[in-house]
Protein backbone atom coordinates (compact mmCIF):
# COMPACT_ATOMS: atom_id res chain seq x y z
CA UNK A 1 0.00 0.00 0.00
CA UNK A 2 1.17 3.54 -1.11
CA UNK A 3 1.43 5.99 1.46
CA UNK A 4 -0.91 8.16 0.06
CA UNK A 5 -4.38 7.47 -1.76
CA UNK A 6 -3.33 7.36 -4.94
CA UNK A 7 -5.16 5.27 -7.57
CA UNK A 8 -4.70 1.08 -6.60
CA UNK A 9 -3.38 -0.79 -9.03
CA UNK A 10 -1.30 1.43 -11.20
CA UNK A 11 2.54 0.97 -10.60
CA UNK A 12 5.40 3.30 -9.61
CA UNK A 13 5.67 6.78 -11.09
CA UNK A 14 2.42 6.23 -13.16
CA UNK A 15 0.07 6.60 -9.68
CA UNK A 16 2.18 9.53 -8.43
CA UNK A 17 1.18 11.59 -11.21
CA UNK A 18 -2.27 10.79 -11.63
CA UNK A 19 -2.20 12.09 -7.48
CA UNK A 20 -0.81 14.85 -8.53
CA UNK A 21 -0.87 15.80 -12.43
CA UNK A 22 0.07 19.55 -11.60
CA UNK A 23 3.57 18.03 -10.76
CA UNK A 24 3.26 15.22 -12.92
CA UNK A 25 3.08 16.73 -16.13
CA UNK A 26 6.37 19.12 -15.10
CA UNK A 27 8.32 15.53 -14.05
CA UNK A 28 7.17 13.92 -17.09
CA UNK A 29 8.73 16.82 -19.05
CA UNK A 30 12.10 16.97 -18.12
CA UNK A 31 11.80 12.84 -18.40
CA UNK A 32 11.32 13.41 -22.15
CA UNK A 33 13.94 16.50 -22.29
CA UNK A 34 16.58 14.11 -20.29
CA UNK A 35 16.48 11.13 -22.01
CA UNK A 36 14.79 11.80 -25.95
CA UNK A 37 15.55 15.30 -25.84
CA UNK A 38 18.78 16.49 -28.14
CA UNK A 39 22.21 14.84 -26.75
CA UNK A 40 25.23 14.08 -27.47
CA UNK A 41 24.84 10.54 -25.81
CA UNK A 42 22.21 7.93 -27.25
CA UNK A 43 18.99 7.68 -26.22
CA UNK A 44 20.08 3.89 -25.24
CA UNK A 45 22.91 5.12 -23.42
CA UNK A 46 21.04 7.74 -21.02
CA UNK A 47 18.39 5.20 -20.08
CA UNK A 48 21.15 2.58 -19.23
CA UNK A 49 22.42 5.41 -16.66
CA UNK A 50 19.11 6.14 -15.34
CA UNK A 51 18.72 1.99 -14.77
CA UNK A 52 22.63 1.70 -13.36
CA UNK A 53 21.52 4.63 -10.91
CA UNK A 54 18.05 3.43 -9.92
CA UNK A 55 20.00 0.09 -9.19
CA UNK A 56 22.22 2.02 -6.75
CA UNK A 57 19.40 3.41 -5.48
CA UNK A 58 17.68 0.57 -4.92
CA UNK A 59 14.58 1.69 -6.40
CA UNK A 60 13.31 -2.10 -8.28
CA UNK A 61 10.69 -0.09 -10.32
CA UNK A 62 13.18 2.62 -11.67
CA UNK A 63 16.04 0.30 -12.22
CA UNK A 64 13.24 -2.64 -14.16
CA UNK A 65 11.83 -0.04 -16.17
CA UNK A 66 14.47 1.56 -17.11
CA UNK A 67 16.64 -1.50 -17.75
CA UNK A 68 13.75 -2.93 -20.17
CA UNK A 69 13.51 0.74 -21.89
CA UNK A 70 17.27 1.10 -22.74
CA UNK A 71 17.06 -3.09 -23.68
CA UNK A 72 14.64 -1.85 -26.13
CA UNK A 73 16.32 0.82 -27.52
CA UNK A 74 19.83 -1.38 -27.79
CA UNK A 75 18.12 -4.02 -29.83
CA UNK A 76 20.76 -6.19 -30.70
CA UNK A 77 23.05 -5.01 -28.03
CA UNK A 78 20.67 -5.47 -25.47
CA UNK A 79 22.92 -7.77 -23.51
CA UNK A 80 24.68 -4.50 -22.81
CA UNK A 81 22.55 -3.61 -20.07
CA UNK A 82 22.69 -6.83 -17.44
CA UNK A 83 26.71 -6.49 -17.83
CA UNK A 84 26.37 -2.89 -16.74
CA UNK A 85 23.87 -3.54 -13.96
CA UNK A 86 26.44 -6.18 -12.96
CA UNK A 87 29.57 -4.76 -13.44
CA UNK A 88 30.63 -1.72 -15.00
CA UNK A 89 34.22 -2.25 -15.53
CA UNK A 90 33.58 -5.55 -16.98
CA UNK A 91 30.75 -4.91 -19.45
CA UNK A 92 31.41 -4.97 -23.02
CA UNK A 93 30.74 -1.07 -23.11
CA UNK A 94 33.06 1.96 -24.51
CA UNK A 95 36.12 3.25 -22.18
CA UNK A 96 33.96 6.96 -23.03
CA UNK A 97 30.91 5.22 -21.43
CA UNK A 98 32.09 3.30 -18.63
CA UNK A 99 34.17 6.48 -17.24
CA UNK A 100 30.10 8.23 -17.26
CA UNK A 101 28.85 5.55 -15.64
CA UNK A 102 31.52 5.72 -12.69
CA UNK A 103 30.58 9.62 -12.77
CA UNK A 104 26.93 8.66 -12.60
CA UNK A 105 27.67 6.20 -9.80
CA UNK A 106 29.68 8.97 -7.74
CA UNK A 107 26.97 11.40 -7.96
CA UNK A 108 24.27 8.71 -6.69
CA UNK A 109 26.49 8.85 -3.87
CA UNK A 110 26.32 12.40 -3.11
CA UNK A 111 27.22 15.07 -5.24
CA UNK A 112 31.05 16.35 -3.57
CA UNK A 113 31.97 12.63 -4.19
CA UNK A 114 32.60 13.74 -8.18
CA UNK A 115 36.31 14.05 -7.85
CA UNK A 116 38.83 16.13 -10.61
CA UNK A 117 39.64 12.56 -11.48
CA UNK A 118 36.54 11.39 -12.17
CA UNK A 119 36.30 14.09 -14.82
CA UNK A 120 39.96 13.92 -16.04
CA UNK A 121 38.95 10.06 -16.73
CA UNK A 122 36.05 10.87 -18.77
CA UNK A 123 37.65 13.94 -20.48
CA UNK A 124 40.89 11.30 -21.34
CA UNK A 125 38.34 9.01 -23.19
CA UNK A 126 37.14 11.88 -25.06
CA UNK A 127 33.45 13.05 -23.16
CA UNK A 128 32.21 16.21 -23.55
CA UNK A 129 31.10 19.54 -21.53
CA UNK A 130 27.81 18.70 -23.04
CA UNK A 131 28.40 14.79 -22.20
CA UNK A 132 29.07 14.73 -18.39
CA UNK A 133 26.69 17.66 -17.83
CA UNK A 134 23.87 15.29 -19.24
CA UNK A 135 24.83 12.31 -17.07
CA UNK A 136 25.41 14.12 -14.23
CA UNK A 137 22.04 15.55 -14.61
CA UNK A 138 20.52 12.04 -15.54
CA UNK A 139 21.95 10.62 -12.24
CA UNK A 140 21.18 13.53 -10.46
CA UNK A 141 17.26 13.32 -11.61
CA UNK A 142 17.16 9.36 -11.16
CA UNK A 143 18.21 10.30 -7.17
CA UNK A 144 15.20 12.18 -7.28
CA UNK A 145 12.59 10.00 -9.30
CA UNK A 146 13.89 7.36 -7.40
CA UNK A 147 13.29 8.48 -3.61
CA UNK A 148 9.70 10.39 -4.87
CA UNK A 149 9.07 6.86 -5.92
CA UNK A 150 10.09 4.79 -3.03
CA UNK A 151 9.91 7.63 -0.66
CA UNK A 152 5.60 7.47 -1.10
CA UNK A 153 5.97 3.28 -1.40
CA UNK A 154 4.47 3.82 -4.55
CA UNK A 155 3.56 -0.35 -6.10
CA UNK A 156 5.90 -2.18 -7.69
CA UNK A 157 5.40 -5.04 -9.71
CA UNK A 158 7.76 -8.46 -9.65
CA UNK A 159 6.28 -9.62 -13.24
CA UNK A 160 9.33 -9.19 -15.71
CA UNK A 161 6.90 -9.35 -18.35
CA UNK A 162 5.01 -6.22 -17.06
CA UNK A 163 8.46 -3.89 -17.26
CA UNK A 164 9.29 -5.24 -21.07
CA UNK A 165 6.10 -4.01 -22.25
CA UNK A 166 6.74 -0.93 -19.74
CA UNK A 167 9.97 -0.50 -21.16
CA UNK A 168 8.46 -0.46 -25.11
CA UNK A 169 6.30 1.88 -24.10
CA UNK A 170 8.89 4.34 -23.00
CA UNK A 171 11.36 3.52 -25.81
CA UNK A 172 8.61 5.46 -27.65
CA UNK A 173 8.80 8.58 -25.37
CA UNK A 174 7.23 9.94 -21.96
CA UNK A 175 4.11 10.93 -22.01
CA UNK A 176 2.06 12.11 -18.91
CA UNK A 177 -0.33 8.98 -17.93
CA UNK A 178 -4.16 10.77 -18.25
CA UNK A 179 -6.46 10.31 -15.02
CA UNK A 180 -8.85 8.03 -17.79
CA UNK A 181 -6.57 5.46 -17.33
CA UNK A 182 -6.59 5.19 -21.10
CA UNK A 183 -2.88 7.16 -21.72
CA UNK B 1 36.41 25.52 -11.44
CA UNK B 2 33.77 23.82 -12.30
CA UNK B 3 34.19 20.85 -13.90
CA UNK B 4 32.44 22.22 -17.31
CA UNK B 5 32.70 25.55 -18.78
CA UNK B 6 29.88 27.97 -17.04
CA UNK B 7 29.33 31.39 -17.27
CA UNK B 8 31.73 33.08 -14.76
CA UNK B 9 28.98 35.84 -13.13
CA UNK B 10 26.69 32.81 -12.69
CA UNK B 11 27.85 30.83 -9.84
CA UNK B 12 25.74 27.45 -8.53
CA UNK B 13 22.75 26.26 -9.89
CA UNK B 14 22.06 29.75 -12.03
CA UNK B 15 25.15 28.65 -14.39
CA UNK B 16 23.94 25.33 -14.50
CA UNK B 17 20.07 26.11 -15.42
CA UNK B 18 21.66 28.99 -18.37
CA UNK B 19 24.43 26.14 -19.78
CA UNK B 20 20.94 23.83 -20.70
CA UNK B 21 18.04 25.54 -20.61
CA UNK B 22 16.10 23.15 -22.10
CA UNK B 23 16.27 20.45 -19.37
CA UNK B 24 15.76 23.78 -16.78
CA UNK B 25 12.61 24.82 -18.27
CA UNK B 26 10.75 21.09 -16.66
CA UNK B 27 13.41 21.74 -13.34
CA UNK B 28 12.25 25.76 -13.09
CA UNK B 29 8.19 24.69 -13.61
CA UNK B 30 8.38 21.91 -11.35
CA UNK B 31 10.36 23.99 -8.58
CA UNK B 32 8.16 27.10 -8.88
CA UNK B 33 4.94 24.89 -8.76
CA UNK B 34 6.15 23.14 -5.42
CA UNK B 35 7.84 25.73 -3.79
CA UNK B 36 5.70 28.83 -4.79
CA UNK B 37 2.00 27.37 -6.15
CA UNK B 38 -0.99 27.47 -4.21
CA UNK B 39 -0.26 25.12 -0.83
CA UNK B 40 -1.45 24.59 2.62
CA UNK B 41 2.53 24.87 3.54
CA UNK B 42 3.24 27.99 3.60
CA UNK B 43 6.38 29.31 1.24
CA UNK B 44 8.62 29.56 4.40
CA UNK B 45 8.18 26.32 5.51
CA UNK B 46 8.20 24.57 2.01
CA UNK B 47 11.81 26.73 1.87
CA UNK B 48 12.56 25.13 5.01
CA UNK B 49 12.10 21.69 3.78
CA UNK B 50 14.61 22.26 0.63
CA UNK B 51 16.99 23.75 3.41
CA UNK B 52 17.22 20.90 5.65
CA UNK B 53 17.57 18.41 2.86
CA UNK B 54 20.34 20.71 0.90
CA UNK B 55 22.04 20.97 4.99
CA UNK B 56 21.69 17.35 5.36
CA UNK B 57 23.36 16.80 1.43
CA UNK B 58 26.26 18.72 2.22
CA UNK B 59 25.13 21.17 -0.54
CA UNK B 60 26.45 24.73 1.16
CA UNK B 61 25.25 26.64 -2.32
CA UNK B 62 21.64 25.70 -1.99
CA UNK B 63 21.97 25.23 2.06
CA UNK B 64 23.07 28.47 2.22
CA UNK B 65 20.41 29.99 -0.64
CA UNK B 66 17.58 28.27 1.00
CA UNK B 67 18.22 29.49 4.30
CA UNK B 68 18.26 33.39 2.88
CA UNK B 69 14.66 32.41 1.31
CA UNK B 70 13.28 31.01 4.32
CA UNK B 71 14.53 33.60 6.77
CA UNK B 72 13.55 36.43 4.30
CA UNK B 73 10.26 34.88 3.70
CA UNK B 74 9.78 34.26 8.00
CA UNK B 75 11.31 37.72 8.31
CA UNK B 76 13.56 36.04 10.86
CA UNK B 77 16.79 33.66 11.03
CA UNK B 78 15.65 31.46 14.20
CA UNK B 79 14.18 29.23 13.03
CA UNK B 80 16.09 27.91 9.91
CA UNK B 81 18.83 27.99 12.07
CA UNK B 82 16.84 25.67 14.46
CA UNK B 83 15.73 23.06 12.41
CA UNK B 84 19.28 22.74 10.49
CA UNK B 85 20.46 22.31 14.19
CA UNK B 86 17.32 19.54 15.80
CA UNK B 87 14.07 19.07 14.24
CA UNK B 88 12.69 18.13 16.98
CA UNK B 89 14.04 20.94 19.11
CA UNK B 90 12.88 23.90 16.41
CA UNK B 91 10.10 26.32 17.12
CA UNK B 92 7.97 24.71 13.98
CA UNK B 93 4.64 23.14 14.48
CA UNK B 94 4.16 19.11 15.08
CA UNK B 95 3.04 19.36 11.62
CA UNK B 96 6.34 20.80 10.13
CA UNK B 97 8.33 18.35 12.49
CA UNK B 98 6.72 15.30 11.48
CA UNK B 99 7.21 16.57 7.60
CA UNK B 100 10.56 17.55 8.21
CA UNK B 101 11.22 14.00 9.49
CA UNK B 102 9.87 12.62 6.12
CA UNK B 103 12.16 15.14 4.15
CA UNK B 104 14.95 13.96 5.35
CA UNK B 105 14.30 10.42 5.56
CA UNK B 106 13.69 11.13 1.77
CA UNK B 107 17.18 12.68 1.13
CA UNK B 108 18.93 9.53 3.00
CA UNK B 109 16.97 7.02 0.54
CA UNK B 110 13.47 6.73 -0.76
CA UNK B 111 12.71 3.34 1.50
CA UNK B 112 13.86 5.18 4.40
CA UNK B 113 10.68 6.95 4.94
CA UNK B 114 8.53 4.66 7.40
CA UNK B 115 4.77 4.36 8.21
CA UNK B 116 5.66 5.54 12.03
CA UNK B 117 6.72 8.75 10.20
CA UNK B 118 3.58 9.20 7.91
CA UNK B 119 1.67 8.07 10.87
CA UNK B 120 2.91 11.22 13.13
CA UNK B 121 2.49 13.01 10.42
CA UNK B 122 -0.93 12.20 9.42
CA UNK B 123 -1.53 12.64 13.50
CA UNK B 124 -0.47 16.28 13.44
CA UNK B 125 -3.13 16.89 10.92
CA UNK B 126 -0.96 16.48 7.49
CA UNK B 127 -2.80 15.79 4.72
CA UNK B 128 -2.05 13.44 1.35
CA UNK B 129 -1.20 16.44 -0.48
CA UNK B 130 1.49 18.10 2.18
CA UNK B 131 2.93 14.29 2.57
CA UNK B 132 3.73 14.10 -1.33
CA UNK B 133 4.69 17.50 -1.58
CA UNK B 134 7.15 17.27 1.07
CA UNK B 135 8.64 13.90 -0.24
CA UNK B 136 8.64 15.62 -3.78
CA UNK B 137 10.39 18.95 -2.66
CA UNK B 138 13.07 16.63 -0.48
CA UNK B 139 13.31 14.67 -3.57
CA UNK B 140 13.97 17.93 -5.53
CA UNK B 141 16.62 18.85 -3.88
CA UNK B 142 18.33 15.35 -4.05
CA UNK B 143 18.64 16.45 -7.83
CA UNK B 144 20.16 20.00 -6.96
CA UNK B 145 22.16 19.41 -4.86
CA UNK B 146 23.65 16.15 -6.77
CA UNK B 147 23.78 18.89 -9.77
CA UNK B 148 25.21 21.83 -8.02
CA UNK B 149 28.02 19.89 -6.51
CA UNK B 150 28.22 16.97 -8.88
CA UNK B 151 29.33 19.45 -11.48
CA UNK B 152 31.90 20.98 -9.24
CA UNK B 153 30.36 24.68 -9.38
CA UNK B 154 31.41 27.76 -7.78
CA UNK B 155 30.13 29.58 -4.67
CA UNK B 156 29.40 33.27 -5.01
CA UNK B 157 32.70 35.32 -4.30
CA UNK B 158 30.17 37.88 -1.98
CA UNK B 159 28.03 36.18 0.47
CA UNK B 160 25.94 39.58 -0.28
CA UNK B 161 25.02 37.55 -3.65
CA UNK B 162 22.79 35.25 -1.29
CA UNK B 163 20.81 38.55 -0.64
CA UNK B 164 19.88 39.09 -4.18
CA UNK B 165 19.32 35.81 -4.62
CA UNK B 166 16.94 35.33 -2.09
CA UNK B 167 15.29 39.10 -2.70
CA UNK B 168 14.48 37.07 -6.56
CA UNK B 169 13.33 33.71 -4.72
CA UNK B 170 11.05 35.55 -3.02
CA UNK B 171 9.91 37.94 -5.34
CA UNK B 172 10.04 36.94 -8.75
CA UNK B 173 10.19 33.01 -8.10
CA UNK B 174 12.16 30.33 -9.99
CA UNK B 175 10.83 30.92 -13.10
CA UNK B 176 14.24 32.61 -15.72
CA UNK B 177 14.05 36.24 -15.36
CA UNK B 178 12.81 37.44 -18.99
CA UNK B 179 15.75 38.96 -19.21
CA UNK B 180 18.42 37.17 -18.67
CA UNK B 181 21.22 37.26 -15.82
CA UNK B 182 23.49 39.41 -17.98
CA UNK B 183 22.66 42.18 -15.70
CA UNK B 184 24.40 40.17 -12.75
CA UNK B 185 27.61 40.72 -14.96
CA UNK B 186 30.69 43.09 -13.20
Amino acid sequence: MAHINVPEGVPGIRSLVMFRPETGKHLYALAQELLRGESPLSEADRELIAAHVSKRNDCFFCMSSHAAAARCLYGEEEGIVDEVLQDVEQANVSEKMKALLHIAGKVQILGKEVKPEDIDRARQEGASDKEIHDTVLIAAAFCMFNRYVDGLASFTPTDPELYKEMGKHMAKGYNLPSNDRTG
Amino acid sequence: MPYITLQDHLPGITGLLEFSKNTAKPIRDLTQFLLRGSSTLSEADRELIATVVSHDNECAFCTTAHTAAADLLAGESNTSQKVKENIDTAPVSEKMKALLHIATATGKGGKQVTEGQINNAREAGATDIEIHDTVLIAALFCLYNRYVDGLGTSLPSEPAYYNVLADRLVNHGYTRLPQGYDHLKK
